[in-house]
């Protein structure tokens, strides 16, 4: 199958790479750059733990084309900390216990990361419903709920603190 | 020394991170950054893919398969079929219950989803084409999902065995039958029965599921073929276990194979048993010469691998008029699908069903199991659960509520009328167990205060009148459970896997400057085994738990063991961890004794050293102690600080809880909504309470699903109707509910450190709460039993058989 010649933007850092039309981006992401983080549940939307950011939307990377992300900007969980500098979603799931076998866990920070870019100041209600494209079968949510909460007043606290 | 600035015990105690402390997980450090290792993630040079060619039927004679088009496929490099197994005598593999089963279809296909050809490619892509170009010709048999059906059928499900001949567990009496086992006093029990004064009879249906950890099964094969290694990486919740089953079907010597359980994405009993595509990519390994890499898509896992449950389990149970319970007798019909592939011990074809008699003080009692083979997936997992305990949960907490019908009784007080009492135990059940230790009463009438139960029943009643008048179309539910789980497989004497006995070890080095490393025989699947087991060796050897590396999963580096699953890691390698803790203490004991020139008998324990008798100030921290060790020549005392224990447990452990839940559900549409979920568990002594209520609220989430939408379900032709996250029901953030914890804490009087397990609780005690709810909310309008799962269209359903749609 003649391959595509594919140029995006992962984690801040421009990648090119030549994918079959039919490539999935999970695919490319995880076997093509390496970057393991998102994983697969189950390549049919459901599970969430291939959860991506791309052009500012979550997506499930198991639904999208490598073909369709030419140009697009992706950031992965890789993206969104350091080991040095953790993002403070990072820290609070570790600190609530949101998560267990944590292989959710990738899919899920990420997707609470966008979440709280639409919606700095959920109820609780809202990150249930928010996360409720991601699957864990470990933890039953609860710490996860947690977790975003704590994150999310965290946030907020910092940027009133910079303001 | 300074009194003012050292610190004080509680401070030193504290610092060690041991146990009771809710000490933060170390793996998530890793698994937040994206760091994970999991199976998919192994990544070798010139590494293949392998996928399987499966049977869309569910009986079907296999006429040939024609590989020829499939090789032609770019990328594609080999295509096995059972034909390329049999030389090697691979077509076939024992099972862990003693059975065989295909490795690659053999002639015929006994389930829909089954094994028939693998293939071979370069990357996952090109294997998909491959599979699409194998051409399977089959003749379609007649197919059997029924196992009272089966019981009766003149067809032949298993033609390669010999009718006649006697099962791995004793005397098959039909050509579709597996094995009978049973346990107890049949003839007591129906006497008991016959002459009581009360009788209850019902047939429970524990439905068909799945574990359905996030990470499907996987593994990565490379043989060496310069050095003759094989090194296998993959999911595998007993990874040693996998190196002795690989050396004895492959003929490899087994100090030649390297089995590694890296970081794993959930087990919940989805990766005890060993499966069609760990041999094959061996296989394929050793024909390619390259390291090959199967990774199960979603619907294999659902279709394939290791289902749960499928028991039929009728029962009668009798009692006085005023309820004190005289007698149980069930009889199981386990439908255990194409191949006995059960993962209980060996001896134990029925697991530990015979856990039935619950919490309860039951003086005679009798179980009876049918094992039989039908069209469907093979399995027979503990999902979440010790072996055929969740069953037996199940089966003895709807028997208490039909037995509370017959008598018009609450059923909370059926219960504590009949709770084995504290002061007998240890206690003998009628069905041969030895309750360690048990305080029911106090954990009941703990959990209903919490819950405010006589308020709930009499807003209970209230509603049941309000909904007569037609004020309103919601009912309310009170599931109430109290189980008693067993867990901790188990003294080598009677447990034993494919003959290796059930024990578990931990091997222990103390570094020169007072760090640590211990090695265990188990393998953490999200249990936080890194965090906990350090935290109870801190406390054992008085080195902090973040001085403490614990590793898992090497096979050439762990010291041999059995695995995690069953609840077993808290009650054998816990304990296996503390014992060669008090190893290490041993001899640390003589080095402190001869630094501070006394005698062995003169020094005692401080919570991390020890110190002279009488002279607290005169002490050796573990550091101190560990640095002699390495660096001093004491007479007598062979140098370095190193132990390792294997553990094999003189009894099994019995954790117990007290669930209740409070659910609403709507008559009209079948929606429930959960008001109120209250657990209480007694997992003995608590090593870390944020793991604990972690473990809880997950089982707790699995619990629900089963009881309310979870199942594998064929149709009459042996279609997997659920083989899809889109059909196969995993709650998200959105139906679950909130959970509030709670517990006592009654520990085990024969474990090191006291502690039960209580990784598997949940599921046990959560799937009766949240099904007698279902069934409590219905009771004043005479429903006695429903089957799980209790999905909206079966609470409807329910809901208008009991005439209430008008
Ligand atoms: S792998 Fe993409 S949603 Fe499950
Ligand atoms: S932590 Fe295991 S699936 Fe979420």
């Amino acid at each position: 199958m003649t391959k595509m010649h594919i140029k995006l933007t992962v984690n801040g850092e421009p990648k090119e790479v030549l994918a079959e039309p039919r490539e999935l981006l999970i695919h490319t992401l995880r076997e093509q750059l390496n970057i393991t983080g998102p994983h697969i549940g189950c390549e049919t939307s459901h599970c969430g733990a291939c959860t991506v950011e791309m052009n500012g939307k979550s997506v499930k990377s198991c639904t999208v084309f490598a073909a369709q992300a030419n140009g697009a900007e992706i950031t992965t969980i890789e993206g969104l900390g350091t080991p040095d500098a953790l993002h403070v979603l990072q820290r609070a799931f570790r600190e609530h216990h949101g998560l267990q076998c944590g292989f959710c866990t990738p899919g899920m920070i990420t997707r609470a990361h966008r979440l709280l870019q639409e919606n700095p100041n959920p109820t609780e209600e809202e990150v249930r419903f928010g996360i409720s494209g991601n699957l864990c079968r470990c933890t039953g949510y609860q710490n996860i709920v947690k977790s975003i909460l704590a994150a999310a007043a965290e946030m907020n606290a910092m940027k009133e603190a910079a303001e | 020394m300074n009194e003012m600035t050292s610190p004080t015990r509680e401070e030193r105690a504290a610092k060690l991170k041991g146990l009771g402390c809710s000490r933060k997980r170390v793996e998530d450090v890793r698994f937040t950054q994206g760091k994970g290792n999991y199976v998919d993630d192994v990544k070798l040079p010139g590494m293949l893919h392998g996928d399987f060619v499966r049977s869309p039927y569910a009986h079907a004679r296999v006429k040939s398969i024609n590989t020829e088009a499939a090789m032609a496929v770019p990328g594609v490099l080999a295509v096995l079929t059972a034909k390329d197994l049999e030389p090697l005598s691979l077509h076939w593999m024992p099972t862990l219950a003693g059975d065989k089963q295909m490795v690659l279809a053999d002639g015929k296909v006994l389930f829909q989803g089954q094994e028939v050809a693998f293939v071979v490619a370069e990357n996952r892509y090109a294997a998909a084409d491959g599979i699409a170009a194998v051409e399977v010709e089959y003749e379609e048999l007649p197919v059997l999902t029924n196992p009272f059906e089966a019981l009766q059928s003149d067809v032949v499900l298993r033609e390669d065995l010999d009718p006649a001949a006697a099962g791995a567990h004793g005397p098959r009496k039909h050509h579709n039958h597996i094995f009978l086992w049973e346990e107890g006093d049949e003839e007591a029990t129906n006497q008991a029965i016959d002459s009581a004064e009360v009788v209850a009879e019902e047939m429970v249906y524990y439905h068909r599921t799945h574990p359905c950890p996030l990470e499907t099964c996987g593994t990565v094969a490379s043989m060496d073929k310069v050095n003759g290694k094989l090194t296998v990486w993959g999911t595998f919740q007993a990874p040693h276990v996998v190196r002795t089953v690989a050396s004895l079907l492959s003929g490899i010597e087994e100090h030649n194979i390297r089995v590694i359980s890296p970081d794993i994405g959930g087990g919940f009993g989805n990766k005890v048993g060993v499966y069609p595509g760990y041999v094959c990519a061996i296989v394929a390994s050793i024909v390619t010469g390259k390291p090959v890499k199967w990774i199960e898509n979603r619907m294999d896992n659902l279709m394939a691998t290791a289902f749960a449950r499928d028991y039929w389990m009728k029962g009668r149970i009798s009692a006085t008029r005023e309820g004190k319970i005289t007698g149980l007798h069930c009889h199981v019909t386990a439908d255990h699908g194409a191949f006995d592939a059960c993962a209980d011990p060996t001896k134990f074809p029925a697991g530990f069903f015979h856990i039935c008699t619950g919490s309860y003080d039951i003086p005679v009692a009798y179980v009876g199991v049918d094992g039989v083979y039908t069209n469907k997936a093979p399995g027979g997992v503990a999902y979440r659960c010790s072996f055929r305990v969740t069953e037996a949960a199940y089966f003895i907490e709807r028997m208490i509520e039909v037995l509370a019908i017959e008598l018009g009784m609450d059923a909370a007080e059926l219960r504590r009328i009949n709770f084995i009492r504290k002061d007998q135990f240890p206690y003998q059940s009628a069905l041969g167990w030895e309750y360690d230790s048990g305080d029911y009463h106090t954990a009941w009438d703990k959990a209903l205060k919490a819950v405010g139960y006589d308020d709930l029943r009499k807003e209970q009643a209230e509603r049941v009148e309000a909904f007569k008048r037609g004020e309103t179309r919601k009912l309310l539910g009170i599931g109430l459970t109290h189980f008693t789980e067993i867990v901790g497989a188990g003294p080598v004497k009677n447990c034993d896997i494919l003959g290796m006995g059930m024990f578990d070890s931990c091997e222990i080095r103390i570094h020169p400057t007072g760090s640590a490393i211990a090695r265990l025989g188990t393998i953490s699947q999200g249990q936080g085994h890194a965090t906990t087991f350090a935290q109870i060796l801190a406390s054992e050897i008085g080195i902090p738990a973040d001085s403490i590396t614990i590793e898992e999963g090497d096979t050439d580096t762990a010291p041999y063991g059995l695995g995690t699953y069953g609840s077993r890691s808290t009650p054998v390698a816990g304990a296996a961890t503390a014992m060669a803790g008090r190893k290490i203490r041993a001899k640390a004991q003589m080095i402190a004794a001869y630094l501070l020139e006394v005698h062995d008998d003169d020094v005692e324990w401080d919570v991390d050293r020890f110190v002279v008798k009488g002279a607290p100030e005169r002490f050796k921290t573990m550091a101190e102690i560990a640095y002699a060790a390495y660096n001093q020549a004491i007479p007598g005392v062979e140098p370095g600080l190193e132990a390792v224990s294997y553990y094999d447990p003189p009894n099994m452990t019995y954790p117990f809880g007290a669930y209740i839940c409070v659910m609403e559900i709507d008559v009209d549409t079948g929606e429930h909504q959960i008001r109120q979920f209250y657990a209480l568990d007694d997992c003995g002594t608590r090593i870390n309470p944020m793991v604990i209520e972690g473990q809880v609220h997950g089982g707790l989430t699995e619990a629900l699903a089963i009881a309310m939408g979870q199942e594998i379900a064929y149709d009459e032709i042996g279609n997997v109707k659920t083989g899809t996250l889109m059909d196969f029901f995993l709650p998200t953030a959105w139906e679950t509910p909130h959970y509030t914890t709670d517990h006592t804490e009654t520990p085990s009087p024969h474990h090191p450190i006291g502690a039960k397990g209580v990784g598997e609780s949940p599921n046990v005690g959560g799937v009766p709460a949240f099904s007698n709810a279902v069934h409590d909310a219905f009771r004043a309008f005479g429903l006695r039993q429903s089957h799980m799962p209790h999905d909206h269209w079966r609470i409807w359903k329910t809901a208008h058989d009991l005439g209430l749609h008008g």
